[in-house]
C-alpha cells in the first residue's frame, strides 16, 4: 500500500519535473530567436528535456534514501529531482554557474551530487557499469544500499547495458536497471532498432527478474520496484525493470522532429502520467486544496531555483584548469597558455 | 570565391560542407552497390549534423541504415562488410564515443590488413563529428584528431572546407584503406550552428578527388608559419589578416594527418624561421608535438621559435567562460605568432 505521504511526495516531484521542464524550455529558446543558435542564450549546449518520463522517475525513487546510488544517462532532471539532488544548484549548473553542483563543468548531461548519490553520463548505457559498481561497494561492506541505473529503450542495445545485467546477475548485486521507453531514440522508433518490443525480457537471457509497466502509472511504478528494491536490500540480487513514458518534447530542445508522426505527438501528449497521479490522489481521498497547494509550492520552488541561479555567478576562467586530478602530482600543468612549454632554439 | 554569375559558367557551386559531403557520397553510391551508409539517425533524420541529409529519399532505407545504438555491433560491421568486398560508410555520431566500438576500430579495421599480410583489406569508411565551441561538454567536444591518428593502419582526413570536403569524401570512399573522415560540426553549415566565414565555398558539380598528403597552403607569408586543421584554419586566416601589417604569416592546413605532409610543413619553416602550431586537440602526447617534432628533426637549423596554441590538457568543461578560456581563440594565435617575433 502506498501511504498518503508518499502519494503526495511522488506528484510533488512529478509536477515539479513536469513544471521545471516547461520553465527550462522557455529560458533555452530564449536568447535563440529569431534564428535557433545552439550555442546563444542563457542555457547553451544540447538540452534534452524529460516532460512525459516523470512517473518513472517518481515510482522508483521513492524507495531510495540518500545512501542508495542513481546513475542517469543524458536526459536526467526527473529523476535528478525524486532522487533529492538540490534544485537550485544543480539549476545553476545548467546555466553554467560558479555555484553549480559541477562549478558550471559538468552542464546538464553531467550532473554530480555526491550528497544523494546521484551521477550522470552522456554516453548511451555508460552509466550502468558504474551502478554495478555501486552496489558491488555496498555489498563489500556489508551495506544494504541500493543502486539503481536509468537507461533509454534506444540503449538496450548497447553492450555496457548487457554486460552490466551480466555482471550484477552473475555477482547477485543489488541493482535495479530501470529502463524509459519513450518510443524514440533521437530518429529511430524502437522496432527499427529492435525485435523485442518488451526491453525487460532482455532480463531472461540473465536468468534474473524482468518487468514491465505498460502505461506511465507512476504507482503501478512504485510497485514494482518496491518489489525489485526490496529483493535487491534483502540480498537477492538484481531486477530489470522496464516503464512505458512519453516523449512530450523533441529529442533535444531545437529538435523539430520531422520524422515523428503528428499522430505520435499527439498521442504522447494524452497520455498524461500527472493528470493519471491527480485522479489516484484525489480517489485516495486527497482533497483538491491539498492538490493544489502541492501544484503551487512545487511550482514556485522552481521558479526560486530559476531566480537563484541565474543571480550566481558565472565561472572564472582560470577554473578551467582545475579539478582535473583530486591530488594534483608535483610538477603536472595542464598547459593552459601558448607558448608557455617550449621555445625551440636553433641558431635564435 | 566565385561570384553567383561567373560559377554557372564553370559549372561550380557555392556550397556547405555538408552539402559538399553529401553530393559525394551520392554520387559515389550511384556508381557503386557497394557503397552504402550506417548510423544512428542517419536516415530519416539524415545525420544529426547533416552528414547524410537526403540520402534516405533517393537510396531507401536498404542503403541509408538506420542501426541500433551499438557502436561495436555496426562498426564492426562495416569492417566485415568491407572484408567482404562492400564499400561501407559507417558514422560514428560524435567522435567522443569512440570509446564505445574502439576495438572494432583499432583492432580490426585498422590491423587486419597488416595481421593478413595484406590477404585481407578493409575499405571502409568511418564518418564522424569532432569539435567543440558550443558548449556540449567533456563528452561530446573533443577533436581527438591524434587519438586516431597515433594508431597505425589507418587513413585520417579534416577537411576545412566544402570543396576538400568533396574531393576528399570521394578520395576516401575510393581508398582500398580504411579511412577516418573527420568533419568539425561548427564548419558543417547546419541551420542551428552558424559556421564562421570560410567553410562555405565554390564547389565544383562535377566528381574530383583530392590526393590523401597533400596540405594546402591557406595563405602565402614569409614571417610565420602557422599549421592547423578544422576549424582553427578559419581562425588562423582571421589572425594572420589582423597581423597582416606587423607579421607576414603563413598559414598551412593540413587536410590529412595519415599520411601527414611534412615537406609542405618543412619548407614553410625553412623559409620563416618561426612555427606555431594550432591544434584543438589535447596539449599533450598528441597532433601538435608531432608536428613540432617532424618540424625539429627536419628543420633544426632553421627554427628560432616553436610555439604551440592547442586545448589545455583537461577535459572539456560546460560553461561559456570555461570553454571560450580554453578552446584557442584567434587572439590567442595572434598572440602566440607575436611572441615568436619578439
Ligand atoms: C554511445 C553513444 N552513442 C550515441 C549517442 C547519441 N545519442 C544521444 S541520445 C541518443 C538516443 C537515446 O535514445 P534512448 O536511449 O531511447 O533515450 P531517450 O533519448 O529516448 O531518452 C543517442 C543515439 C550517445 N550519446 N552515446
Ligand atoms: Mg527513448
Amino acid at each position: 500500500m502506498i501511504s498518503d505521504t508518499e502519494l503526495q511526495e511522488m506528484y510533488g516531484w512529478m509536477v515539479t519535473a513536469r513544471y521545471y521542464e516547461e520553465r527550462l524550455q522557455e529560458e533555452y529558446l530564449e536568447g535563440k530567436q529569431p534564428a535557433f543558435d545552439i550555442s546563444a542564450g542563457p542555457i547553451p549546449g544540447e538540452l534534452h528535456l524529460a516532460a512525459g518520463q516523470e512517473a518513472a522517475a517518481a515510482g522508483v525513487c521513492s524507495h531510495l534514501r540518500d545512501a542508495d546510488t542513481v546513475t542517469a544517462p543524458h536526459r536526467p532532471h526527473h529523476v535528478a529531482i525524486a532522487k533529492g539532488v538540490d534544485l537550485k544548484r544543480m539549476t545553476a549548473e545548467i546555466f553554467g554557474r560558479r555555484t553549480g553542483l559541477c562549478k558550471g563543468k559538468g552542464g546538464h548531461m553531467h550532473l554530480f551530487d555526491s550528497t544523494v548519490n546521484f551521477a550522470g553520463s552522456g554516453i548511451i548505457a555508460e552509466g550502468c557499469p558504474p551502478a554495478v559498481g555501486a552496489a558491488l561497494a555496498a555489498e563489500k561492506r556489508g551495506e544494504d544500499n541500493v543502486a539503481v541505473a536509468y537507461l533509454g529503450e534506444g540503449a538496450i542495445s548497447q553492450g555496457g547495458f548487457l554486460e552490466s545485467l551480466n555482471l550484477a546477475s552473475v555477482q547477485n548485486l543489488p541493482v535495479l536497471f530501470v529502463i524509459e521507453d519513450n518510443d524514440w531514440a533521437i530518429s529511430m522508433p524502437k522496432e527499427r532498432v529492435t525485435d523485442v518490443g518488451n526491453g525487460s525480457q532482455r532480463a531472461d537471457g540473465f536468468d534474473m527478474p524482468g518487468k514491465r509497466v505498460d502505461y506511465d502509472d507512476a504507482c503501478a511504478v512504485y510497485e514494482a520496484a518496491g518489489e525489485a528494491i526490496g529483493r535487491a536490500r534483502d540480498g537477492n540480487g538484481p531486477t530489470l525493470l522496464e516503464v512505458q513514458v512519453h516523449r512530450r518534447m523533441g529529442h533535444f530542445m531545437g529538435d523539430a522532429e520531422g520524422y515523428r508522426p503528428e499522430a505520435d505527438s499527439e498521442r504522447a501528449k494524452q497520455r498524461d502520467s500527472i493528470e493519471r497521479m491527480e485522479s489516484t490522489l484525489q480517489k485516495a481521498g486527497i482533497d483538491d486544496d491539498t492538490i493544489d497547494d502541492i501544484r503551487d509550492r512545487s511550482h514556485q520552488r522552481v521558479e526560486d531555483a530559476i531566480e537563484w541561479a541565474k543571480d550566481q555567478p558565472e565561472p572564472d576562467p582560470d577554473e578551467a584548469y582545475n579539478d582535473v586530478f583530486t591530488n594534483p602530482p608535483a610538477g603536472w600543468t595542464p598547459n593552459t597558455k601558448p607558448g608557455q612549454t617550449e621555445s625551440a632554439g636553433g641558431d635564435d | 570565391m566565385a561570384e553567383a554569375d561567373e560559377s554557372e559558367t564553370t559549372g561550380e557551386r557555392e556550397t556547405t560542407m555538408s552539402r559538399a559531403m553529401v553530393s559525394a557520397i551520392a554520387s559515389e553510391m550511384r556508381d557503386s552497390d557497394d557503397v552504402f551508409v550506417m548510423g544512428e539517425d542517419v536516415a530519416d533524420y539524415g545525420g544529426i549534423f547533416d552528414s547524410t541529409d537526403g540520402l534516405l529519399e533517393e537510396f531507401g532505407r536498404e542503403k541509408i541504415m538506420d542501426v541500433p545504438i551499438s557502436e561495436t555491433g555496426f562498426i564492426g560491421a562495416a569492417v566485415g562488410a568491407a572484408q567482404a568486398g562492400m564499400r561501407p560508410i559507417a558514422e560514428l555520431m560524435f567522435a567522443d564515443f569512440f570509446g564505445v566500438g574502439m576495438d572494432q576500430i583499432y583492432n580490426q579495421m585498422a590491423k587486419n590488413t597488416y595481421m593478413s599480410g595484406s590477404t585481407v583489406n578493409v575499405p571502409m569508411v568511418l564518418m564522424t563529428a569532432v569539435g567543440g565551441t558550443y558548449n556540449d561538454a567533456a563528452q561530446h567536444s573533443q577533436t581527438l584528431y591524434g587519438t586516431f591518428a597515433h594508431l597505425p593502419g589507418m587513413k585520417v582526413v579534416v577537411p576545412s572546407t566544402a570543396a576538400d570536403a568533396k574531393g576528399l569524401m570521394h578520395t576516401a570512399i575510393r581508398d582500398d584503406d580504411p579511412v577516418v573522415y573527420m568533419f568539425h560540426k561548427r564548419l558543417m553549415g547546419i541551420g542551428w550552428m552558424p559556421a564562421p566565414d570560410g567553410p562555405k565555398t565554390s564547389v565544383p558539380e562535377d566528381d574530383y578527388t583530392i590526393d590523401f598528403g597533400e596540405a594546402d597552403v591557406k595563405r602565402e607569408g614569409d614571417d610565420v608559419t602557422v599549421v592547423t586543421l578544422g576549424l582553427h584554419v578559419h581562425r588562423a586566416l582571421e589572425a594572420a589578416d589582423a597581423l597582416a601589417e606587423e607579421v607576414d604569416v603563413e598559414v598551412i592546413d593540413l587536410r590529412t594527418l595519415v599520411p601527414l605532409d611534412t615537406e609542405t610543413v618543412l619548407e614553410s619553416v625553412r623559409k620563416t624561421g618561426r612555427l606555431v602550431v594550432v591544434d584543438e586537440d589535447y596539449h599533450s602526447f598528441g597532433l601538435s608535438g608531432e608536428i613540432v617534432a617532424r618540424a625539429t628533426e627536419g628543420a633544426l637549423a632553421n627554427l628560432s621559435a616553436v610555439r604551440r596554441v592547442t586545448m589545455p590538457d583537461a577535459p572539456i568543461p560546460y560553461a561559456r567562460p570555461l570553454e571560450q578560456e580554453v578552446n584557442p581563440g584567434r587572439e590567442d594565435i595572434i598572440e602566440a605568432v607575436q611572441s615568436t617575433t619578439e
